[in-house]
């Protein structure tokens, strides 16, 4: 698509952004109650690596988002969302529930 | 079981999703998007709220605090490999010009969640002097 791309008039690239931020938004809510949880009855080993692989892990999950909201914020053709990407998302989802049933048990 | 082991491999090997059929317009990709994270925050939500059962619920008795936040990250867990995995579908899907796929999983999950809801009323009424 080479001329100058008309405004889709559904605002779909818009609004896939705004879920991709309410999607960070929640991501931020588990890793507060992860860290909480980590770090609540004392400092203890298990605790601490939790806590650290649980900021990683949201960390990781912001700069995906980050990297989505750039490229649907690029004035061409928005490109469709990489099945990679998508996984890279879901493992860290994963990986915050195993770190969750690890300081619960 | 087949059909999702292949899935699996597509999820790592987006060039072979491309080969398929026509690329359909983007705004139905974009929808489809939307779906996927909508799931995805369903999943967070499920895992967020078994920290939740973990931390605020602490006069519980052990089994039932650590049995529900399980149950709870558990469902997490399901949700968001299911939303990647019916995301991967419905984009071959539209690529193939085929019918979206059917799911029984939302039913599930609603099953699930109303189980986990009698059963912190169960709790709340019974268990509570643990």
């Amino acid at each position: 698509m080479s001329p100058p791309k008309t405004r889709d008039p559904g605002l779909q690239p818009e609004r896939t952004r705004l879920a991709w931020r309410r999607t960070t938004l929640a991501s931020t809510v588990a890793a507060v109650l992860a860290v909480k949880t980590a770090l609540h009855g004392g400092v203890s080993a298990v605790g601490i690596v939790a806590c650290a692989l649980c900021c990683v892990l949201w960390l990781t999950f912001l700069l995906l988002a980050h990297h989505r909201i750039r490229a649907l914020a690029a004035p061409a053709t928005p490109v469709v969302l990489a099945p990679r990407h998508a996984t890279a998302a879901i493992l860290c989802t994963v990986a915050m529930a195993a770190c969750g049933a690890a300081l619960v048990l | 079981m087949i059909d999702f082991a292949r899935n699996v491999r597509l999820w790592f090997a987006p060039e072979q999703v491309r080969e398929e059929g026509h690329t359909p317009d983007y705004r139905f990709s974009l929808a489809n998007e939307r779906t996927f994270l909508a799931w995805l925050r369903t999943a967070l939500a499920l895992i967020g709220g078994g920290f939740a059962v973990d931390q605020f619920l602490p006069d519980l008795r052990w089994a039932w605090r650590v049995g529900l936040a399980l149950a709870l990250l558990g469902a997490g867990v399901l949700c968001s490999l299911r939303a990647v995995n019916h995301w991967m579908r419905c984009e071959r899907a539209m690529r193939r010009g085929e019918d979206l796929p059917v799911s029984r999983f939302p039913a599930l999950l609603s099953v699930v969640v109303a189980i986990v809801a009698v059963a912190m009323v169960v709790v709340v009424l019974v268990g509570w002097e643990g």
